[in-house]
C-alpha cells in the first residue's frame, strides 16, 4: 500500500470520528472513553500477525494478551455501564 | 483506484460538517477496498471491521442506542479477528493461548471493578492497549525480511510507535496508581527541572524516531526505554485533580499507537480504528481544559498555584456563615417546586449517591421536580459522575448538563449542593486574579435558596475560601454527606 493512500485514510477517519464523537452528550463520556479504547484494542489484528523467530513470537504472544485483554475486558465494563443508564 | 480518492478528497473538501459521517465513511470505505495491501478479502473484512467501529460509536450519541453501539464496536472486533485468523498465516498455538489468557484477564478485571474505580481501570486498559502496539512494531522491527518497500516511513512509523505506545504505557501506568491511591504516589515525584530532563528525554526520542527511517531498527528498544521514562516523567508531577484530562490525552495517544502501528504493518483497519480513538481522546481532552479554563499545555507542565494573599477565609467567612440543621432543611423542602442537586466527587467517596437518589424520590412523590446540575469536572474522569448516578438507578433524563441548567437555576427553590465546592465557586466570574477565574461554574447562587452539606469551610483544591457560603441564600449543613442526607430523608419522611 502506498503511504499516501494509508495517510488518507487517516486523515479522513479523523474527520469521520471528530464528527461523530463531537455528538457524543457528556452523559456518556466515561463509557465513550472505554468503548473507544476497547476498540483501540484492534492493534490484536496486528499481534496476531506479528512474530516470526523467537523474540518476534514472544512480542506478539505478549501483544496479544494486552490486546485482548484491552479489547475484552473495554468492551464488557462497558456494556455494565451502559446497562445502568436508564430512563424514568 | 486514484479516482476513488479524488473522490473522497472532494467528499472532504465540502468540510467536515455538511457531510455526514455515513456518507464520508462509504467513500472511505471504497478506497480502503482498492487498495493494496492484504488480499482483498482480507480487506473486505477490515472494512466491515471499521464501518461497524463507525456506527458503534455513533450508538453513543444517545442513551437508548448507547448499548447497541457498543456491542456493535465488539461485532465489529469479532469480525476483524475472525478475517485475520481465516485469511493470514497465524500461529494458532499462540493465538489461542494469549486470547484465552487476554479474555480472561479482561473478564475478571471488568467485573470486579467498582463503578467509582472506573478512571484508573480506563487507564489501565490504556496502557494495555498502548504497550499492545509497542510489542506489535518491535515484532515487526525484529522481522528479518522487511514486508515493504518503502523502508523509510515504515521505519519511522515503527519509531512513532514505539514512542507513542511506550509514553502511553509508562504515562497511564502511573496515572492508574495515583487514582488508586497506592501508597507509593503519595508523595510527589517530581523535582525542580524535571520538565527540562522531559523536554531532553522527548528531543532525544524524536532523533531515534528519525534515525529509524533508515530502516535497520537498531535504535527501536533504546527509543522505548527512553519514552517509558518520558511518560513517566510526564504524569508523575500532574496532581489528582488534573487526572480527567491526562486520562482523556493517554486514551487518545492509545489510539495514535494503533494507528502508527497501521502504518508500520500496512493495515488499514488498525489506521482507521486508531485514529477515531485518537480523534475521541482529543475532543474528550478540549472539554476538560475547557471546563477548567487551562490550557493542555498548562496542565501538564506548570504547577497549580495556590493562590496567596487574595485568599483569607477568616474575611470572607467572618460571621456570616448560617448553619442549619437536617430538619430545617426538610422543612423547607414541604412546598418547593423545583429542586436541584449539584453532586460533587466528594458525593461519589461517600458513597452516597443512593441516600441522593432516595431523597430524589421522596420529593418527586410529593410532587417536587429534582434535576442533577453535572459539572464536567464533578467526577475523576469525564462523565464519570453519571455513571456514579445511573448506577443508583438516578434516571440519565434528570442529569444536566452545565450549559442547559445554569439559565435555570433562577427558577429554582432550592439548590442541595453535596461534596462539591470549586465548581460553584462564584469567584471564578468575579475575581479575575483569583486561580480558577474563568473557569465556568455551575450558578447555584441563583437558586432562591442554597443548601451546601460539607464537613467544614475547608477549601477545595483551588484552596480559596468560597463565597457562596457566606450568601445570604445559603444554609451550611455541616457533617459526613452520606449521614447528613440519612438524617435528611428521615426528617423529611417525618414531616
Amino acid at each position: 500500500m502506498d503511504y499516501i493512500t494509508a495517510i488518507t485514510i487517516f486523515v479522513l477517519a479523523i474527520f469521520i470520528g471528530f464528527e461523530v464523537i463531537t455528538k457524543v452528550p457528556s452523559t456518556l463520556h466515561t463509557p465513550l472513553m472505554s468503548g473507544s479504547n476497547a476498540i483501540s484494542g484492534i492493534t490484536l489484528v496486528g499481534a496476531l500477525l506479528a512474530g516470526s523467530g523467537f523474540w518476534g513470537g514472544l512480542f506478539g504472544f505478549l501483544a496479544i494478551v494486552f490486546a485482548t485483554l484491552n479489547v475484552v475486558g473495554g468492551f464488557l465494563v462497558t456494556h455494565r455501564m451502559l446497562a445502568m443508564f436508564k430512563k424514568k | 483506484m486514484i479516482d476513488n480518492l479524488k473522490n473522497v478528497l472532494l467528499f472532504a473538501a465540502e468540510g467536515p460538517l455538511m457531510v455526514p459521517p455515513q456518507e464520508l465513511a462509504e467513500q472511505i470505505s471504497t478506497a480502503v477496498s482498492t487498495a493494496a495491501g492484504p488480499s482483498a478479502a482480507t480487506n473486505f473484512g477490515y472494512l466491515v471491521a471499521a464501518v461497524l467501529f463507525i456506527m458503534g460509536i455513533k450508538g453513543m450519541t444517545h442513551p437508548r442506542t448507547a448499548v447497541r453501539g457498543n456491542l456493535l464496536g465488539a461485532l465489529g472486533m469479532l469480525i476483524a479477528v475472525l478475517v485475520v485468523l481465516g485469511g493470514e498465516q497465524v500461529n494458532w498455538w499462540l493465538a489461542i493461548l494469549g486470547m484465552l489468557a487476554g479474555s480472561a484477564g479482561g473478564v475478571w478485571l471488568a467485573n470486579k471493578i467498582q463503578m467509582t474505580q472506573m478512571p484508573q481501570l480506563v487507564a489501565l486498559f490504556n496502557g494495555f492497549g498502548g504497550i499492545a502496539s509497542v510489542l506489535v512494531a518491535g515484532a515487526e522491527v525484529l522481522r528479518e525480511s522487511a514486508p515493504d518497500s518503502d523502508v523509510s516511513v515504515a521505519g519511522f512509523a515503527a519509531g512513532l510507535t514505539g514512542l507513542i505506545g511506550s509514553v502511553t504505557f509508562t504515562g497511564s501506568l502511573i496515572a492508574a496508581g495515583k487514582l488508586h491511591e497506592l501508597p507509593q504516589f503519595k508523595k510527589s515525584w517530581s523535582f525542580s527541572g524535571q520538565q527540562w530532563v522531559s523536554t531532553a528525554l522527548l528531543v532525544v526520542s524524536l532523533i531515534l524516531c528519525w534515525e529509524m527511517t533508515d530502516g535497520s531498527g537498531g535504535e527501536y528498544f533504546l527509543l522505548v526505554m527512553v519514552a517509558f521514562a518520558l511518560g513517566v516523567l510526564l504524569v508523575s508531577p500532574i496532581g489528582g485533580a488534573d487526572m480527567p484530562v491526562v486520562i482523556a490525552l493517554l486514551n487518545s495517544y492509545s489510539g495514535l499507537a494503533a494507528a502508527a502501528a497501521g502504518f508500520v504493518i500496512d493495515n488499514n483497519v488498525l489506521i482507521i480504528a486508531g485514529s477515531l480513538v485518537g480523534a475521541s481522546g482529543l475532543i474528550l481532552t478540549n472539554i476538560m481544559c475547557k471546563a477548567m479554563n487551562r490550557s493542555l499545555a498548562n496542565v501538564l507542565f506548570a504547577k497549580f498555584e495556590a493562590s496567596g494573599p487574595a485568599a483569607d477565609a477568616d474575611e470572607v467567612y467572618a460571621g456570616k456563615i448560617k448553619k442549619t440543621s437536617a430538619d430545617e432543611v426538610a422543612m423547607m423542602l414541604d412546598g418547593v417546586q423545583r429542586v436541584v442537586i449539584v453532586p460533587g466527587y466528594g458525593l461519589a467517596v461517600a458513597q452516597a449517591q443512593h441516600v441522593v437518589r432516595e431523597l430524589a424520590d421522596l420529593l418527586e412523590a410529593s410532587g417536587v421536580t429534582v434535576e442533577y446540575a453535572i459539572h464536567p469536572v464533578a467526577g475523576r474522569m469525564p462523565g464519570h459522575m453519571n455513571v456514579l448516578l445511573a448506577e443508583a438507578d438516578v434516571p440519565y433524563d434528570q442529569l444536566k448538563e452545565m450549559d442547559e441548567i445554569n439559565p435555570t437555576f433562577s427558577q429554582c427553590d432550592m439548590a442541595i449542593v453535596i461534596g462539591a465546592n470549586d465548581v460553584v465557586n462564584p469567584v471564578a466570574n468575579t475575581d479575575p486574579t483569583s486561580p480558577i477565574a474563568g473557569m465556568p461554574i455551575l450558578n447555584v447562587s441563583e437558586a432562591r435558596t442554597v443548601v451546601v452539606i460539607k464537613r467544614s469551610l475547608s477549601p477545595g483544591f483551588a484552596g480559596i475560601p468560597n463565597p457562596l457560603f457566606a450568601a445570604d441564600n445559603c444554609l451550611m449543613l455541616f457533617g459526613d454527606g452520606k449521614q447528613a442526607l440519612v438524617e435528611l430523608v428521615a426528617a423529611f419522611k417525618e414531616n
